[in-house]
């Protein structure tokens, strides 16, 4: 032992280290070879089980959820000047904690200023409260969105009016089928305070200036329809 | 130290004086009466265990320390929070044997028929419900004893360390176990909860999916709560508190802040 804290217990060479049975020029020797291959095969062994098991706990992360375009009524249903509530599944298997709510009125050029296309004809908001996920709920007598759990407010076009949310309600695209007529409701995405489009990201996830930044987008979210 | 002496037995307790014309074993002819008996062979067993494991020297080490001058009751808080999580830990684990982490009505359905029908269901059910919040609340005040008296400093840094570790899971405990019963308000509880971690920066977003397992809440978000709830984190809490056991025994007990050391004779005659 106490070889070791000689000048020589550096060396690669066993022959420096004076340890027994070496010779010139000799690096590995038996016990160092046993000892590498005793411990690369326990940590082998280790892998074997650690990784697979961690892949999938971790592997809904990167694993895309399909959407799929739900009918949710007549054009008929929805007016320019209030909302209509309508449920979607959002998840299923799961019964009713898979539902969620749309509030969904027909796009009014006077107020939605953002640029039409073929999937915002019907405007649909999610109930999601975009502080911290509670489910709002429209009051049609002051034309305002209320979140019951820390007081978020949003206007008529479900953008913040007050409270602590961090950017407007989230929104679905929408079309109206062509052979049926029926609007359907597709995925979820969130929007800014300017109502950019954007992947959905969870409440709480600022999108305006550098947040779309510090909240990147996810693996497992459904891709925007037409990107 | 002078020896104290011994306070002195119950009447019943003290060993009766033999009577006269009797050998060592109480009934005189040498035969031992069943309870010497059973009292031997108890001692045989234990001896049996003890010459192959030692284990009365580990006991020995870890029940029979000496401890400080001055210590007080603030010093079992953390041996209450121990036992608050072996409280959890045997009510969890027969509350498993009820539970079906079932998203689609059978959680619900389950922990009513654990509080409505089950014999003694509603009681074991209180002591894990209302045990997390006297673990809680003992863990702080373990920490707050800790903190005042100084108990972290040199050389009980670790303990320190794995002690805040500690808390963490147990909060995290708290965290999981919350949706199990998935009610309206463990339900929405949980999405606020899961929408917190998705606020850290960076890494939230990811953070909340491998929460959830997915996008939304969804069929496997309940029986991942579960998993961490019962088998994950109470194996890394075991471990752990296996860990700060050792530490204090290790280093012992830091005396309370009031008590000065005592002085080495030979530096006191140096002062004067």
């Amino acid at each position: 032992m106490a070889d070791r804290h000689k000048e020589g217990s550096k060396s690669k060479y066993t022959a420096d280290r004076k340890m027994p049975g070496s010779f010139e020029g000799e690096t590995v020797n038996r016990r160092r070879f046993m000892s590498a291959a005793v411990h690369s095969s326990g940590g082998i062994a280790a892998m074997a089980f650690t990784l697979p098991a961690l892949g999938f706990a971790l592997g809904p992360i990167f694993s895309r959820v399909p959407f799929s375009w739900q009918v949710i009524g007549p054009t008929s249903d929805f007016s320019e000047t209030g909302y209509s509530t309508k449920v979607l599944k959002i998840v299923q298997g799961i019964g009713e904690a898979g539902n969620s709510i749309a509030y969904v009125r027909k796009r009014n050029p006077q107020i939605d200023t953002e640029p039409a296309d073929q999937y915002n004809q019907y405007v649909a908001l999610s109930s999601r409260c975009m502080h911290l996920g509670c489910p709002v709920r429209y009051v049609s007598a002051a034309d305002r969105f209320i979140c019951p759990c820390h007081g978020g407010v949003y206007d008529f076009r479900g953008l913040v009016a007050a409270g602590p949310p961090v950017r407007p309600l989230d929104r679905f695209y929408t079309r109206v089928n062509k052979t049926s007529g029926l609007v359907e409701i597709g995925p979820r995405y969130s929007v800014n305070s300017e109502l950019h489009r954007f992947s959905p990201r969870d409440p709480g996830q600022p999108l305006d200036g550098v947040g779309q930044y510090l909240y990147p987008k996810r693996f497992d979210t459904s891709l925007l329809p037409n990107s | 130290m002078p020896k104290l002496p011994a306070p002195p037995l119950p009447k019943v307790l003290q060993p009766k004086p033999k009577r006269p014309g009797q050998n060592g074993n109480g009934n005189g002819n040498g035969k031992l009466s069943p309870a010497e008996q059973a009292a031997e062979a108890g001692i045989t067993v234990v001896d049996w265990i003890d010459e192959r494991t030692s284990l009365s020297g580990g006991i020995r080490w870890l029940l029979f320390r000496k401890v400080p001058r001055g210590i007080n009751w603030f010093y079992t808080l953390g041996s209450a929070t121990m036992f608050a999580f072996l409280n959890q830990a045997v009510t969890g684990v027969f509350l498993a044997m009820f539970y079906r982490p079932d998203a689609t009505g059978g959680a619900y359905e389950s922990v009513r028929y654990i509080t409505d029908e089950a014999f003694l269901g509603q009681l074991v059910r209180a002591m894990h419900k209302w045990g997390a919040s006297v673990m809680i609340i003992l863990i702080f005040l373990h920490m707050a004893r800790v903190f005042f008296f100084g108990a972290y400093k040199y050389p009980r840094e670790l303990t320190w360390i794995i002690g805040v570790v500690l808390l963490i899971l147990t909060l995290a405990m708290g965290f999981t176990g919350y949706l199990l019963p998935f009610d309206q308000q463990s339900y929405w509880a949980t999405i606020v909860g899961v929408n917190i971690n998705g606020t850290g920066p960076f890494i939230g977003p990811y953070l909340s999916d491998f929460l959830r397992a997915g996008p939304e809440f969804g069929a496997t978000t309940l029986s991942r709560f579960y998993a961490i709830h019962m088998m994950l984190i109470p194996g890394l809490i075991a471990a752990l508190i296996g860990a700060h056991l050792y530490l204090i025994t290790k280093l012992g007990i830091s005396a309370p802040p009031w008590i000065k050391a005592e002085e080495e004779p030979e530096l006191r005659e140096a002062q004067v």
